[in-house]
Protein backbone atom coordinates (compact mmCIF):
# COMPACT_ATOMS: atom_id res chain seq x y z
CA UNK A 1 0.00 0.00 0.00
CA UNK A 2 1.40 3.36 -1.18
CA UNK A 3 0.80 5.77 1.66
CA UNK A 4 2.11 9.12 0.17
CA UNK A 5 -0.88 9.01 -1.95
CA UNK A 6 -3.45 8.64 0.59
CA UNK A 7 -1.18 11.40 2.50
CA UNK A 8 -1.33 13.66 -0.23
CA UNK A 9 -4.99 12.94 -1.16
CA UNK A 10 -5.66 14.00 2.63
CA UNK A 11 -4.01 17.34 2.49
CA UNK A 12 -5.96 18.10 -1.09
CA UNK A 13 -8.69 17.53 0.96
CA UNK A 14 -8.05 19.58 4.01
CA UNK A 15 -6.89 22.25 1.59
CA UNK A 16 -10.50 22.08 -0.62
CA UNK A 17 -12.18 22.00 2.94
CA UNK A 18 -10.72 25.12 4.10
CA UNK A 19 -10.84 27.15 1.15
CA UNK A 20 -14.89 26.50 0.92
CA UNK A 21 -15.31 27.26 4.40
CA UNK A 22 -13.91 30.64 3.57
CA UNK A 23 -15.81 31.26 1.09
CA UNK A 24 -19.08 30.73 3.00
CA UNK A 25 -17.90 32.66 5.56
CA UNK A 26 -17.23 35.41 3.13
CA UNK A 27 -20.84 35.31 1.74
CA UNK A 28 -22.39 34.63 4.88
CA UNK A 29 -20.31 37.66 6.64
CA UNK A 30 -21.56 40.04 3.99
CA UNK A 31 -25.22 38.89 4.41
CA UNK A 32 -24.84 39.14 7.97
CA UNK A 33 -23.47 43.06 8.17
CA UNK A 34 -26.16 43.87 5.81
CA UNK A 35 -28.62 42.30 8.24
CA UNK A 36 -26.92 43.72 11.15
CA UNK A 37 -26.96 47.42 9.59
CA UNK A 38 -30.63 47.03 8.55
CA UNK A 39 -31.70 45.99 12.10
CA UNK A 40 -29.37 48.87 13.89
CA UNK A 41 -30.70 51.75 11.98
CA UNK A 42 -34.07 50.50 11.02
CA UNK A 43 -35.51 49.11 14.14
CA UNK A 44 -35.90 52.46 15.70
CA UNK A 45 -38.39 53.18 12.96
CA UNK A 46 -40.73 50.36 13.92
CA UNK A 47 -42.57 52.22 15.69
CA UNK A 48 -47.17 51.84 15.82
CA UNK A 49 -46.74 55.17 13.73
CA UNK A 50 -45.03 53.46 11.11
CA UNK A 51 -47.96 51.54 10.09
CA UNK A 52 -50.50 54.07 10.93
CA UNK A 53 -49.35 57.25 9.11
CA UNK A 54 -48.54 58.72 5.52
CA UNK A 55 -45.14 59.31 4.19
CA UNK A 56 -44.68 62.75 5.81
CA UNK A 57 -43.23 65.67 3.97
CA UNK A 58 -39.69 66.60 5.24
CA UNK A 59 -39.33 67.69 8.76
CA UNK A 60 -42.24 66.42 10.04
CA UNK A 61 -43.43 63.29 11.56
CA UNK A 62 -44.97 60.19 9.47
CA UNK A 63 -45.30 56.71 9.33
CA UNK A 64 -45.52 54.32 5.65
CA UNK A 65 -48.74 53.22 5.82
CA UNK A 66 -49.86 54.42 2.31
CA UNK A 67 -46.35 53.03 1.06
CA UNK A 68 -47.39 49.22 2.68
CA UNK A 69 -50.64 49.44 1.31
CA UNK A 70 -50.13 49.96 -2.00
CA UNK A 71 -46.70 47.79 -1.70
CA UNK A 72 -49.72 45.02 -0.38
CA UNK A 73 -52.43 45.87 -3.10
CA UNK A 74 -50.00 45.72 -6.14
CA UNK A 75 -48.50 42.42 -5.35
CA UNK A 76 -51.66 40.45 -4.29
CA UNK A 77 -52.86 41.68 -7.75
CA UNK A 78 -49.91 41.15 -9.76
CA UNK A 79 -49.70 36.93 -7.96
CA UNK A 80 -53.29 37.12 -8.74
CA UNK A 81 -53.38 37.75 -11.94
CA UNK A 82 -49.45 35.90 -12.65
CA UNK A 83 -49.86 32.84 -10.97
CA UNK A 84 -52.99 31.08 -12.98
CA UNK A 85 -50.86 32.19 -16.34
CA UNK A 86 -47.71 31.11 -14.75
CA UNK A 87 -49.01 27.67 -13.57
CA UNK A 88 -51.38 26.99 -16.79
CA UNK A 89 -48.20 28.21 -19.37
CA UNK A 90 -45.98 25.66 -16.84
CA UNK A 91 -48.64 22.72 -16.97
CA UNK A 92 -48.32 23.18 -21.18
CA UNK A 93 -44.71 23.14 -21.07
CA UNK A 94 -44.51 20.23 -18.73
CA UNK A 95 -47.40 18.26 -19.93
CA UNK A 96 -48.63 18.83 -23.49
CA UNK A 97 -45.87 20.32 -24.91
CA UNK A 98 -43.00 18.65 -23.50
CA UNK A 99 -41.61 17.83 -26.79
CA UNK A 100 -43.15 20.08 -29.27
CA UNK A 101 -41.93 22.88 -31.21
CA UNK A 102 -43.92 25.52 -29.37
CA UNK A 103 -43.02 24.20 -26.21
CA UNK A 104 -39.07 25.03 -27.07
CA UNK A 105 -39.96 28.37 -28.63
CA UNK A 106 -42.09 29.44 -25.45
CA UNK A 107 -39.29 28.11 -22.94
CA UNK A 108 -36.98 30.14 -24.35
CA UNK A 109 -38.53 33.50 -24.65
CA UNK A 110 -39.77 32.34 -20.84
CA UNK A 111 -35.79 31.83 -19.78
CA UNK A 112 -34.99 35.43 -21.57
CA UNK A 113 -37.92 36.88 -19.55
CA UNK A 114 -37.12 35.10 -16.39
CA UNK A 115 -32.94 37.15 -16.81
CA UNK A 116 -34.41 40.68 -17.85
CA UNK A 117 -33.96 43.34 -16.64
CA UNK A 118 -36.41 44.63 -14.49
CA UNK A 119 -36.07 48.47 -15.65
CA UNK A 120 -36.93 46.60 -19.05
CA UNK A 121 -40.28 45.33 -17.95
CA UNK A 122 -41.19 48.85 -16.31
CA UNK A 123 -40.39 50.69 -19.16
CA UNK A 124 -42.60 48.45 -21.80
CA UNK A 125 -45.51 48.48 -19.33
CA UNK A 126 -45.05 52.27 -18.97
CA UNK A 127 -44.97 52.08 -23.19
CA UNK A 128 -48.10 49.84 -23.79
CA UNK A 129 -50.27 50.98 -20.33
CA UNK A 130 -48.57 53.85 -18.82
CA UNK A 131 -48.63 56.26 -21.99
CA UNK A 132 -52.23 55.02 -23.70
CA UNK A 133 -54.12 55.75 -20.36
CA UNK A 134 -52.17 58.95 -19.96
CA UNK A 135 -51.50 58.92 -16.51
CA UNK A 136 -49.33 56.87 -13.92
CA UNK A 137 -51.26 54.13 -11.65
CA UNK A 138 -51.31 51.30 -9.69
CA UNK A 139 -53.01 48.94 -12.30
CA UNK A 140 -49.69 49.72 -14.51
CA UNK A 141 -47.56 48.55 -11.41
CA UNK A 142 -49.27 45.96 -11.14
CA UNK A 143 -49.24 44.84 -14.17
CA UNK A 144 -45.40 45.38 -13.97
CA UNK A 145 -45.20 43.45 -11.13
CA UNK A 146 -47.31 40.47 -13.01
CA UNK A 147 -45.19 40.26 -15.62
CA UNK A 148 -42.43 39.33 -13.25
CA UNK A 149 -43.88 36.77 -11.11
CA UNK A 150 -45.14 34.75 -14.69
CA UNK A 151 -41.87 33.50 -15.88
CA UNK A 152 -40.68 32.67 -12.24
CA UNK A 153 -43.85 30.55 -12.21
CA UNK A 154 -43.84 29.26 -15.43
CA UNK A 155 -40.14 27.88 -14.22
CA UNK A 156 -41.04 26.58 -11.15
CA UNK A 157 -43.80 24.63 -12.69
CA UNK A 158 -42.35 23.14 -15.32
CA UNK A 159 -39.63 21.97 -13.14
CA UNK A 160 -41.66 20.31 -10.08
CA UNK A 161 -44.25 18.55 -12.82
CA UNK A 162 -40.86 17.32 -14.33
CA UNK A 163 -39.98 15.34 -11.23
CA UNK A 164 -43.10 13.91 -10.72
CA UNK A 165 -42.31 10.25 -12.33
CA UNK A 166 -44.19 9.37 -15.57
CA UNK A 167 -45.16 5.89 -14.32
CA UNK A 168 -47.31 8.11 -11.70
CA UNK A 169 -48.90 9.68 -14.77
CA UNK A 170 -49.33 6.04 -16.62
CA UNK A 171 -50.66 4.61 -13.26
CA UNK A 172 -53.41 7.49 -13.40
CA UNK A 173 -54.17 6.97 -17.37
CA UNK A 174 -54.07 3.29 -17.28
CA UNK A 175 -57.71 3.26 -15.01
CA UNK A 176 -58.97 5.38 -17.99
CA UNK A 177 -58.54 8.74 -16.67
CA UNK A 178 -58.69 11.32 -19.58
CA UNK A 179 -55.54 13.52 -19.74
CA UNK A 180 -56.63 16.72 -18.39
CA UNK A 181 -58.15 14.76 -15.05
CA UNK A 182 -54.38 13.06 -14.89
CA UNK A 183 -53.30 16.61 -14.40
CA UNK A 184 -55.54 18.05 -11.70
CA UNK A 185 -56.08 15.09 -9.63
CA UNK A 186 -52.70 14.08 -9.61
CA UNK A 187 -49.79 15.26 -10.84
CA UNK A 188 -50.56 19.07 -9.73
CA UNK A 189 -51.44 17.53 -6.60
CA UNK A 190 -47.90 15.55 -6.48
CA UNK A 191 -46.62 18.84 -7.22
CA UNK A 192 -48.42 20.88 -5.04
CA UNK A 193 -45.73 21.72 -2.27
CA UNK A 194 -43.27 22.79 -5.12
CA UNK A 195 -45.68 25.03 -7.07
CA UNK A 196 -46.54 27.00 -4.01
CA UNK A 197 -43.30 26.95 -2.96
CA UNK A 198 -42.79 28.95 -6.82
CA UNK A 199 -45.25 30.95 -5.78
CA UNK A 200 -44.15 32.17 -2.63
CA UNK A 201 -40.83 32.94 -4.32
CA UNK A 202 -41.65 34.88 -7.19
CA UNK A 203 -43.59 36.89 -4.43
CA UNK A 204 -40.36 37.54 -2.23
CA UNK A 205 -39.22 38.53 -5.72
CA UNK A 206 -41.11 41.28 -6.55
CA UNK A 207 -41.79 42.81 -2.83
CA UNK A 208 -38.23 44.48 -3.49
CA UNK A 209 -38.80 45.37 -7.13
CA UNK A 210 -37.94 49.48 -7.42
CA UNK A 211 -37.67 49.77 -10.99
CA UNK A 212 -40.64 48.27 -12.92
CA UNK A 213 -42.82 50.48 -9.99
CA UNK A 214 -40.90 53.66 -11.03
CA UNK A 215 -42.62 54.18 -14.18
CA UNK A 216 -45.86 52.71 -13.41
CA UNK A 217 -47.51 53.01 -10.16
CA UNK A 218 -44.72 56.15 -10.04
CA UNK A 219 -45.71 57.72 -6.03
CA UNK A 220 -48.35 59.28 -4.08
CA UNK A 221 -47.62 60.62 -0.52
CA UNK A 222 -51.48 60.36 0.09
CA UNK A 223 -53.37 57.43 1.23
CA UNK A 224 -54.90 55.96 -1.89
CA UNK A 225 -56.19 52.39 -2.69
CA UNK A 226 -57.33 53.66 -5.96
CA UNK A 227 -55.48 52.20 -8.88
CA UNK A 228 -56.44 54.36 -11.22
CA UNK A 229 -54.17 57.15 -9.85
CA UNK A 230 -50.50 57.00 -8.81
CA UNK A 231 -50.03 54.45 -5.80
CA UNK A 232 -47.61 54.26 -3.23
CA UNK A 233 -44.99 51.56 -2.59
CA UNK A 234 -42.29 50.60 -0.34
CA UNK A 235 -39.77 50.07 -2.77
CA UNK A 236 -40.38 53.20 -4.19
CA UNK A 237 -40.50 55.13 -0.81
CA UNK A 238 -37.56 53.40 0.16
CA UNK A 239 -35.76 54.65 -2.71
CA UNK A 240 -36.99 58.35 -2.90
CA UNK A 241 -36.48 58.48 1.26
CA UNK A 242 -33.05 56.96 1.18
CA UNK A 243 -32.02 59.34 -2.03
CA UNK A 244 -33.03 62.66 0.17
CA UNK A 245 -30.75 64.52 2.51
CA UNK A 246 -33.36 64.73 5.48
CA UNK A 247 -32.39 61.90 8.46
CA UNK A 248 -35.98 61.40 9.68
CA UNK A 249 -37.12 60.32 6.15
CA UNK A 250 -33.69 58.26 5.83
CA UNK A 251 -35.00 56.83 9.25
CA UNK A 252 -38.35 55.89 7.49
CA UNK A 253 -36.30 54.25 4.57
CA UNK A 254 -34.20 52.21 6.90
CA UNK A 255 -37.38 51.17 8.74
CA UNK A 256 -39.43 50.22 5.19
CA UNK A 257 -35.89 48.22 4.47
CA UNK A 258 -36.16 46.19 7.49
CA UNK A 259 -40.19 45.76 7.25
CA UNK A 260 -39.56 44.37 3.31
CA UNK A 261 -35.96 42.18 4.42
CA UNK A 262 -38.18 40.63 7.29
CA UNK A 263 -41.75 39.83 5.24
CA UNK A 264 -39.21 38.15 2.54
CA UNK A 265 -36.98 36.36 5.46
CA UNK A 266 -40.72 34.94 6.78
CA UNK A 267 -42.23 33.74 3.39
CA UNK A 268 -38.81 32.24 2.19
CA UNK A 269 -38.91 30.20 6.12
CA UNK A 270 -42.07 29.10 4.88
CA UNK A 271 -41.63 28.32 1.46
CA UNK A 272 -38.50 26.05 2.87
CA UNK A 273 -41.06 24.04 5.72
CA UNK A 274 -43.51 23.27 2.85
CA UNK A 275 -40.54 22.03 0.38
CA UNK A 276 -39.70 19.82 3.40
CA UNK A 277 -42.57 18.69 4.82
CA UNK A 278 -42.98 17.20 1.38
CA UNK A 279 -39.70 14.76 0.92
CA UNK B 1 -52.50 -25.67 -29.19
CA UNK B 2 -55.28 -27.63 -27.91
CA UNK B 3 -58.31 -26.06 -29.68
CA UNK B 4 -59.66 -29.88 -30.37
CA UNK B 5 -60.01 -29.75 -26.40
CA UNK B 6 -63.39 -29.02 -24.97
CA UNK B 7 -61.36 -28.11 -22.04
CA UNK B 8 -59.91 -25.15 -23.66
CA UNK B 9 -61.17 -22.12 -22.21
CA UNK B 10 -62.91 -19.19 -24.07
CA UNK B 11 -60.50 -16.60 -25.93
CA UNK B 12 -61.03 -13.18 -24.21
CA UNK B 13 -58.31 -11.87 -26.04
CA UNK B 14 -56.91 -12.56 -29.21
CA UNK B 15 -53.80 -10.78 -30.40
CA UNK B 16 -53.07 -11.09 -34.49
CA UNK B 17 -50.15 -10.23 -36.68
CA UNK B 18 -49.40 -7.68 -34.04
CA UNK B 19 -46.08 -5.59 -34.44
CA UNK B 20 -44.79 -2.86 -32.91
CA UNK B 21 -42.53 0.28 -33.45
CA UNK B 22 -40.05 2.65 -31.34
CA UNK B 23 -40.04 5.05 -34.10
CA UNK B 24 -37.80 3.00 -36.43
CA UNK B 25 -37.34 -0.16 -34.83
CA UNK B 26 -39.02 -2.93 -34.43
CA UNK B 27 -39.79 -4.52 -31.06
CA UNK B 28 -42.45 -6.54 -31.72
CA UNK B 29 -42.48 -8.69 -34.90
CA UNK B 30 -45.82 -10.13 -36.49
CA UNK B 31 -47.35 -11.56 -32.60
CA UNK B 32 -50.19 -13.88 -32.67
CA UNK B 33 -51.89 -15.50 -29.04
CA UNK B 34 -54.70 -15.99 -27.48
CA UNK B 35 -55.44 -14.86 -23.60
CA UNK B 36 -57.79 -16.83 -22.42
CA UNK B 37 -60.77 -16.13 -20.48
CA UNK B 38 -60.04 -16.32 -16.20
CA UNK B 39 -56.79 -17.57 -16.85
CA UNK B 40 -53.16 -16.30 -15.66
CA UNK B 41 -50.94 -15.75 -19.04
CA UNK B 42 -47.43 -15.10 -18.45
CA UNK B 43 -44.87 -13.78 -20.78
CA UNK B 44 -41.32 -14.01 -19.71
CA UNK B 45 -38.13 -13.65 -22.29
CA UNK B 46 -35.05 -12.12 -21.49
CA UNK B 47 -34.37 -8.26 -20.98
CA UNK B 48 -35.24 -6.25 -24.22
CA UNK B 49 -37.64 -9.36 -25.92
CA UNK B 50 -40.75 -7.35 -26.08
CA UNK B 51 -42.69 -8.83 -23.42
CA UNK B 52 -43.28 -5.26 -21.76
CA UNK B 53 -44.00 -3.89 -24.89
CA UNK B 54 -46.94 -6.63 -25.81
CA UNK B 55 -48.53 -5.63 -22.74
CA UNK B 56 -48.01 -1.98 -22.87
CA UNK B 57 -50.07 -2.24 -26.36
CA UNK B 58 -53.04 -4.01 -24.64
CA UNK B 59 -54.06 -0.76 -22.88
CA UNK B 60 -52.64 1.53 -25.32
CA UNK B 61 -50.53 2.96 -23.05
CA UNK B 62 -47.89 3.57 -24.78
CA UNK B 63 -49.94 6.11 -26.98
CA UNK B 64 -48.67 8.35 -23.78
CA UNK B 65 -45.43 9.28 -25.53
CA UNK B 66 -44.69 10.06 -29.12
CA UNK B 67 -43.48 7.80 -31.60
CA UNK B 68 -44.49 4.60 -31.02
CA UNK B 69 -47.20 2.53 -33.11
CA UNK B 70 -48.98 -0.51 -33.32
CA UNK B 71 -49.58 -2.32 -36.52
CA UNK B 72 -52.38 -5.23 -36.50
CA UNK B 73 -55.16 -6.33 -34.47
CA UNK B 74 -55.96 -6.95 -31.29
CA UNK B 75 -59.42 -8.20 -30.53
CA UNK B 76 -61.01 -7.62 -27.06
CA UNK B 77 -64.36 -9.87 -27.19
CA UNK B 78 -64.04 -9.56 -31.06
CA UNK B 79 -63.76 -6.03 -31.60
CA UNK B 80 -60.24 -4.29 -32.43
CA UNK B 81 -58.72 -2.39 -29.40
CA UNK B 82 -56.07 -0.87 -31.82
CA UNK B 83 -59.27 1.10 -34.13
CA UNK B 84 -58.57 4.78 -33.76
CA UNK B 85 -62.43 4.55 -33.07
CA UNK B 86 -61.88 2.92 -30.04
CA UNK B 87 -61.91 5.33 -27.13
CA UNK B 88 -59.04 5.08 -25.15
CA UNK B 89 -59.98 5.81 -21.91
CA UNK B 90 -62.92 3.73 -21.72
CA UNK B 91 -60.83 0.99 -23.17
CA UNK B 92 -58.24 1.51 -20.45
CA UNK B 93 -61.15 1.11 -17.86
CA UNK B 94 -61.85 -2.13 -18.92
CA UNK B 95 -58.18 -3.21 -18.91
CA UNK B 96 -56.72 -2.52 -15.83
CA UNK B 97 -52.73 -2.37 -15.05
CA UNK B 98 -50.58 -2.54 -12.14
CA UNK B 99 -46.56 -1.49 -13.05
CA UNK B 100 -43.22 -2.51 -11.83
CA UNK B 101 -42.77 0.13 -9.29
CA UNK B 102 -45.74 0.96 -6.85
CA UNK B 103 -47.46 3.86 -7.96
CA UNK B 104 -49.81 4.93 -4.93
CA UNK B 105 -51.43 8.73 -5.58
CA UNK B 106 -50.61 10.75 -3.58
CA UNK B 107 -54.05 11.08 -1.77
CA UNK B 108 -55.44 8.60 1.14
CA UNK B 109 -55.62 5.17 0.83
CA UNK B 110 -59.84 5.28 0.88
CA UNK B 111 -59.13 7.96 -2.03
CA UNK B 112 -56.61 5.71 -3.82
CA UNK B 113 -59.65 3.79 -3.89
CA UNK B 114 -62.64 5.33 -4.40
CA UNK B 115 -60.53 7.71 -7.39
CA UNK B 116 -61.20 5.03 -10.29
CA UNK B 117 -64.66 3.77 -9.17
CA UNK B 118 -65.33 7.61 -9.33
CA UNK B 119 -64.24 8.19 -12.61
CA UNK B 120 -67.39 6.22 -14.52
CA UNK B 121 -69.96 5.09 -11.33
CA UNK B 122 -71.54 8.23 -9.05
CA UNK B 123 -72.39 6.15 -6.28
CA UNK B 124 -74.05 6.98 -2.80
CA UNK B 125 -71.16 7.43 -0.08
CA UNK B 126 -72.33 3.72 1.48
CA UNK B 127 -71.68 1.79 -1.66
CA UNK B 128 -68.42 3.76 -2.51
CA UNK B 129 -67.31 2.52 1.40
CA UNK B 130 -68.88 -1.39 0.34
CA UNK B 131 -66.71 -1.21 -2.85
CA UNK B 132 -63.08 0.09 -1.60
CA UNK B 133 -63.90 -2.04 1.62
CA UNK B 134 -64.48 -5.11 -1.36
CA UNK B 135 -61.64 -4.12 -3.52
CA UNK B 136 -59.06 -4.22 -0.52
CA UNK B 137 -60.16 -7.37 0.48
CA UNK B 138 -59.93 -8.51 -2.89
CA UNK B 139 -56.06 -7.47 -2.47
CA UNK B 140 -55.83 -8.60 0.89
CA UNK B 141 -54.94 -5.32 2.64
CA UNK B 142 -57.94 -4.60 3.81
CA UNK B 143 -56.57 -6.33 7.31
CA UNK B 144 -53.88 -3.75 7.24
CA UNK B 145 -55.36 -0.55 6.80
CA UNK B 146 -59.04 -0.94 7.77
CA UNK B 147 -58.09 1.86 10.84
CA UNK B 148 -55.98 3.78 8.78
CA UNK B 149 -58.16 4.29 5.66
CA UNK B 150 -57.35 8.51 5.82
CA UNK B 151 -54.22 8.15 5.90
CA UNK B 152 -51.88 8.99 3.13
CA UNK B 153 -51.26 5.87 0.53
CA UNK B 154 -47.48 6.97 0.52
CA UNK B 155 -47.39 5.79 4.22
CA UNK B 156 -48.03 2.38 3.38
CA UNK B 157 -44.55 0.06 2.72
CA UNK B 158 -43.52 -1.44 -0.33
CA UNK B 159 -45.52 -4.76 -0.38
CA UNK B 160 -48.61 -3.12 1.02
CA UNK B 161 -48.38 0.03 -2.23
CA UNK B 162 -48.54 -2.73 -4.68
CA UNK B 163 -51.32 -4.29 -3.25
CA UNK B 164 -53.04 -0.80 -3.37
CA UNK B 165 -52.34 -0.38 -6.54
CA UNK B 166 -53.50 -4.13 -7.51
CA UNK B 167 -56.93 -3.13 -5.33
CA UNK B 168 -57.06 0.13 -7.29
CA UNK B 169 -57.22 -1.68 -10.65
CA UNK B 170 -59.40 -4.20 -9.07
CA UNK B 171 -62.11 -1.59 -7.68
CA UNK B 172 -62.92 -0.17 -11.48
CA UNK B 173 -64.16 -3.99 -12.42
CA UNK B 174 -62.11 -4.53 -15.11
CA UNK B 175 -62.06 -7.37 -17.31
CA UNK B 176 -58.96 -7.77 -18.20
CA UNK B 177 -55.53 -7.13 -15.78
CA UNK B 178 -52.24 -6.41 -16.81
CA UNK B 179 -49.57 -6.88 -14.33
CA UNK B 180 -45.82 -5.35 -15.35
CA UNK B 181 -43.47 -7.69 -13.36
CA UNK B 182 -45.82 -6.72 -10.40
CA UNK B 183 -43.14 -8.29 -7.56
CA UNK B 184 -39.68 -7.19 -8.88
CA UNK B 185 -39.29 -4.25 -6.20
CA UNK B 186 -40.69 -6.49 -3.43
CA UNK B 187 -39.57 -8.59 -0.44
CA UNK B 188 -39.94 -13.01 -0.77
CA UNK B 189 -43.18 -12.27 1.52
CA UNK B 190 -44.81 -9.64 0.17
CA UNK B 191 -44.08 -11.51 -3.59
CA UNK B 192 -45.52 -14.55 -1.95
CA UNK B 193 -49.33 -12.64 -0.91
CA UNK B 194 -49.00 -10.88 -4.58
CA UNK B 195 -48.81 -14.60 -6.14
CA UNK B 196 -51.44 -16.14 -3.87
CA UNK B 197 -53.68 -12.68 -4.80
CA UNK B 198 -53.09 -13.14 -8.80
CA UNK B 199 -54.23 -17.01 -8.28
CA UNK B 200 -57.30 -15.88 -6.30
CA UNK B 201 -58.13 -13.29 -8.90
CA UNK B 202 -57.97 -15.62 -11.86
CA UNK B 203 -61.26 -17.01 -10.87
CA UNK B 204 -62.73 -13.59 -11.94
CA UNK B 205 -60.54 -11.63 -14.33
CA UNK B 206 -58.35 -12.41 -17.72
CA UNK B 207 -55.18 -11.62 -16.06
CA UNK B 208 -51.59 -11.35 -18.44
CA UNK B 209 -48.20 -10.89 -15.65
CA UNK B 210 -44.76 -10.12 -17.31
CA UNK B 211 -42.36 -11.68 -15.27
CA UNK B 212 -38.52 -12.24 -15.13
CA UNK B 213 -38.49 -14.78 -12.44
CA UNK B 214 -39.29 -18.31 -13.98
CA UNK B 215 -40.36 -19.25 -10.35
CA UNK B 216 -43.27 -17.87 -10.73
CA UNK B 217 -44.27 -17.78 -13.67
CA UNK B 218 -43.80 -21.31 -13.12
CA UNK B 219 -46.16 -21.13 -9.83
CA UNK B 220 -48.26 -18.30 -11.00
CA UNK B 221 -49.76 -18.86 -14.45
CA UNK B 222 -51.89 -21.34 -16.77
CA UNK B 223 -50.51 -20.35 -20.09
CA UNK B 224 -46.73 -19.06 -21.04
CA UNK B 225 -45.42 -16.87 -23.99
CA UNK B 226 -41.93 -16.88 -24.00
CA UNK B 227 -40.43 -14.72 -26.13
CA UNK B 228 -37.18 -13.85 -27.82
CA UNK B 229 -35.95 -10.72 -30.01
CA UNK B 230 -39.74 -9.19 -30.33
CA UNK B 231 -40.48 -12.97 -31.72
CA UNK B 232 -43.16 -15.28 -30.02
CA UNK B 233 -41.11 -18.32 -29.65
CA UNK B 234 -43.07 -20.43 -27.85
CA UNK B 235 -46.78 -20.35 -26.56
CA UNK B 236 -48.84 -22.81 -24.39
CA UNK B 237 -49.89 -24.21 -21.18
CA UNK B 238 -47.23 -23.24 -18.61
CA UNK B 239 -46.71 -27.00 -17.62
CA UNK B 240 -46.03 -27.86 -21.09
CA UNK B 241 -43.89 -25.13 -21.82
CA UNK B 242 -41.43 -25.74 -18.58
CA UNK B 243 -41.51 -29.64 -18.92
CA UNK B 244 -41.71 -30.33 -22.86
CA UNK B 245 -40.63 -26.97 -24.60
CA UNK B 246 -40.85 -27.41 -27.91
CA UNK B 247 -38.04 -25.16 -29.03
CA UNK B 248 -34.94 -25.36 -27.73
CA UNK B 249 -34.58 -21.87 -27.05
CA UNK B 250 -37.01 -21.86 -24.32
CA UNK B 251 -35.75 -24.85 -22.73
CA UNK B 252 -32.02 -22.72 -22.74
CA UNK B 253 -34.08 -20.09 -21.60
CA UNK B 254 -35.94 -21.66 -18.70
CA UNK B 255 -33.07 -23.75 -17.57
CA UNK B 256 -30.88 -20.73 -17.69
CA UNK B 257 -28.28 -21.46 -20.00
CA UNK B 258 -28.92 -18.32 -21.48
CA UNK B 259 -30.81 -15.04 -20.76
Amino acid sequence: MNRSRYFRRRAVNYLLLSLSVCATVFGLGWLLLILGALVRDGVAGITPALFSQMTPPPGSNGGLANAIVGSLLMSALAVLVGTPIGIFAGTYLAEYGRHGWTAFVVRFVNDILLSAPSIIVGLFIYEILVLQMGHFSGWAGAAALAAIVIPVVVRTTENMLLLIPNSLREAAAALGTPRSLVIRTVTWRAARAGIVTGVLLAVARISGETAPLLFTALNNQFWSTNLNAPVASLPVVIFQFAMSPYDDWHRLAWAGALLITFAVLALSIFARTLETRRS
Amino acid sequence: MNDMRPVTPNVRVSIQNLSFYYGRFQALKDISLPLYDRKVTAFIGPSGCGKSTLLRVLNRIYELYPNQYARGKVLLDGENILDSGQDVNLLRARVGMVFQKPTPFPMTIYDNIAYGIKLYERLPRSVLNDRVEHALKRAALWNEVKDKLHDSGLSLSGGQQQRLCIARSVATRPEVILLDEPCSALDPISTAKIEELIDELSNEYTIVIVTHNMQQASRASDYTAFMFLGELVEFGLTEQVFTAPKNQRTEEYITGRFG
